[in-house]
């Protein structure tokens, strides 16, 4: 299982990729991938939304489950990657690669995790 | 009812011998006392006999009219008999969806082939195992459309009132805002909607052929919403869809419909039958069930339910729509219906049923009764007349064994489908001229 270095994560399995000091990319984590199975769909998020910390984004099915995926910054909803809609696989197959949205004027990054705090997470949920 | 097990005095004992009580009563023990009907005010038990006469006799009192020239969203078609043969199988006979879905492969088989033909009717991607009725379809296709910026819905003035009624209820349930934009000369009034559909319009329902029986311009209409960002939605018949455009072609991202005329009974009402069809693109925005086709691991042909994660199994709180059933034995009267009769078929019912509309149309103008808006109709349409002179035609054509068309703002809404014989046509007509004095 993966936690690359250079990005921050959430106790609630996302993950976060500052490109400038205002915007990041945010997908889900190689153990949330893992722990949900097959993914079969993806409801993105709507560009121009507001979306708040803590707060659901999009959600994402499974084979098993309907999940929620939860903001891990506040900002504004720039672009979402539509080539999920057509191949949700990604986000099993390159988690770390396939991003789900591009947040502007992102805020609230305090409660972020560096990938040692998230991989220690994930071993008391495991 | 060959496999009918009665639940007798000797197996109801084993029962409660099995869980330890003496009696039924027993189960009731932490019920307070006070809570018991001491006695149920129901009249004394009848035999057989006797119920089937209070029965009868009660039937009676229905009037059901020998020639029937009203449609206004129920229409009587011809039902072929295997269509009833059929249906009335004991192995088919049951209102109900199945539960255990997966272990019912005949009656899933039977929901996958009306979801195939109807798709093939309207042109759509998919279709769900059907819902209630028709208003039910209208009413669930808004809610489908809702997205969080997009809030609105907005319907056609030429939509059935009872369709928009049903509407009104389940907006008023969602909190969601319905809009009515008025019609023009018996259509929707494109400029009305063009300056109405806003950044924040979920959707438009438009009704194809609309409630006074003409075709809208529905492809440009739906261009219009399309170009609002909003979806369009349309309520066709069923039985027109085999001579118009379906909507496919006209650009609907919905597609609904009451499916009574498709080999159900008008039967004072119901029970009737919701299609709801819709685009690969509105997919997973379908409520209740939608089945599937695909192989078992010996790589058999098989059926399952499909797509239905949200309403039913995984995440309910996520759900858009709570129906979870279907009209299980009016889908399959719907599918037996449309085989029976074979693409041919259909659309014979529906040139004959518009044939003999435009008939009676002639015959009522050459009357007295001229048609009150221009335009291309279907198999309904209005004459222009007073609400007296409309009652006066309905009260005399009543007398003959003839329901009328219906009284409406503005003259009579009238129909004619297969079934209506050119004899019947003249004699309508014949009252409606005495009725003028001519």
């Amino acid at each position: 299982m993966k936690f690359p270095a250079e990005l921050k994560y959430t106790r609630t399995h996302e993950w976060v990729k500052m490109e400038t000091e205002t915007d990041a990319l945010v997908g889900i984590s190689d153990f949330a991938q893992d722990q949900l199975g097959d993914l079969v769909f993806v409801n993105l998020p709507v560009v121009g939304d507001t979306v708040t910390a803590g707060e659901t984004l999009c959600d994402v099915e499974s084979v098993k489950a309907v999940s929620d995926v939860i903001s891990p910054v506040s900002g504004t909803v720039a672009a979402v990657n539509e080539d999920l809609l057509d191949a949700p696989e990604k986000l099993n197959e390159d988690p770390y690669g396939a991003w789900i949205a591009r947040i502007e004027k992102v805020s609230a990054t305090e409660e972020l995790l560096d990938a040692a705090a998230y991989e220690a997470v994930t071993h008391e949920e495991a | 009812m060959g496999s009918y097990v009665p639940n007798s005095p000797e197996v109801q004992r084993e029962m409660l011998d099995a869980i330890g009580v003496r009696s039924i009563r027993d189960l009731y023990a932490n019920v307070p006392k006070k809570m018991f009907v001491r006695e149920l005010d129901l009249p004394h038990e009848m035999s057989e006999l006797e119920v089937r006469a209070a029965v009868t006799e009660l039937a009676e009192k229905n009037r059901v009219f020998k020639t029937c020239l009203r449609g206004a969203g129920s229409y009587r078609h011809y039902i072929p008999a295997v269509v009833k043969s059929i249906t009335s199988r004991e192995e088919l006979v049951t209102a109900y969806t199945p539960y255990q879905a997966e272990i019912s492969q005949g009656i899933l088989q039977s929901i996958f082939e009306y979801q195939t033909m109807l798709c093939e009717l309207t042109g759509m991607d998919v279709s769900n195992a059907s819902v209630y009725d028709g208003a039910t379809a209208a009413a669930e296709s808004i809610t489908m459309c809702l997205e969080r910026k997009r809030t609105r819905a907005y319907v056609s003035a030429t939509v059935n009132p009872q369709v928009i009624a049903v509407m009104r209820t389940y907006c008023f349930g969602s909190g969601t805002s319905l809009t009515v934009l008025p019609a023009k000369d018996g259509r929707t009034d494109k400029a009305a909607l063009k300056a109405a559909l806003g950044d924040d319009a979920a959707c438009f329902y438009l009704q194809q052929p609309n409630y006074f029986g003409l075709l809208e311009d529905a492809a440009e209409l739906g261009g219009l919403v399309h170009a609002a960002g909003a979806k369009f939605v349309m309520g066709v018949n069923p039985i027109a869809c085999a001579l118009m455009k379906t909507p496919a072609e006209c650009g609907a991202d919905v597609a609904v419909g009451e499916g009574q005329p498709l080999g159900l009974d008008t039967a004072f009402g119901g029970p009737y039958l919701g299609f709801m069809t819709a685009t690969h693109d509105m997919m997973r925005h379908l409520p209740g069930r939608i089945v599937g086709q695909t192989r078992d691991v010996d790589g058999k042909t098989g059926y399952v339910l499909t797509l239905t994660a949200r309403e039913q199994h995984i995440r309910r709180e996520k759900a858009s729509s709570n129906i979870c059933s279907n009209e299980a034995l009016c889908a399959f009267t719907a599918g037996l219906y449309l085989s029976a009769m074979g693409a041919d078929g259909l659309r014979r019912a529906a040139e004959l049923s518009m044939s003999k509309a435009h008939y009676l149309a002639g015959e009522l103008k050459r009357a007295g009764l001229p048609l009150l808006y221009r335009g291309e109709y279907f198999h309904e349409f209005v004459t222009a007349c007073d609400a007296r002179t409309a009652a006066a035609i309905e009260k005399a054509l009543e007398k003959a064994g003839i329901l009328g068309g219906l009284p409406v703002e503005g003259g009579i809404l009238w129909c004619a489908t297969e079934v209506v014989t050119r004899t019947e046509l003249d004699q309508a007509v014949e009252i409606v001229k005495e009725v003028l004095g001519k």
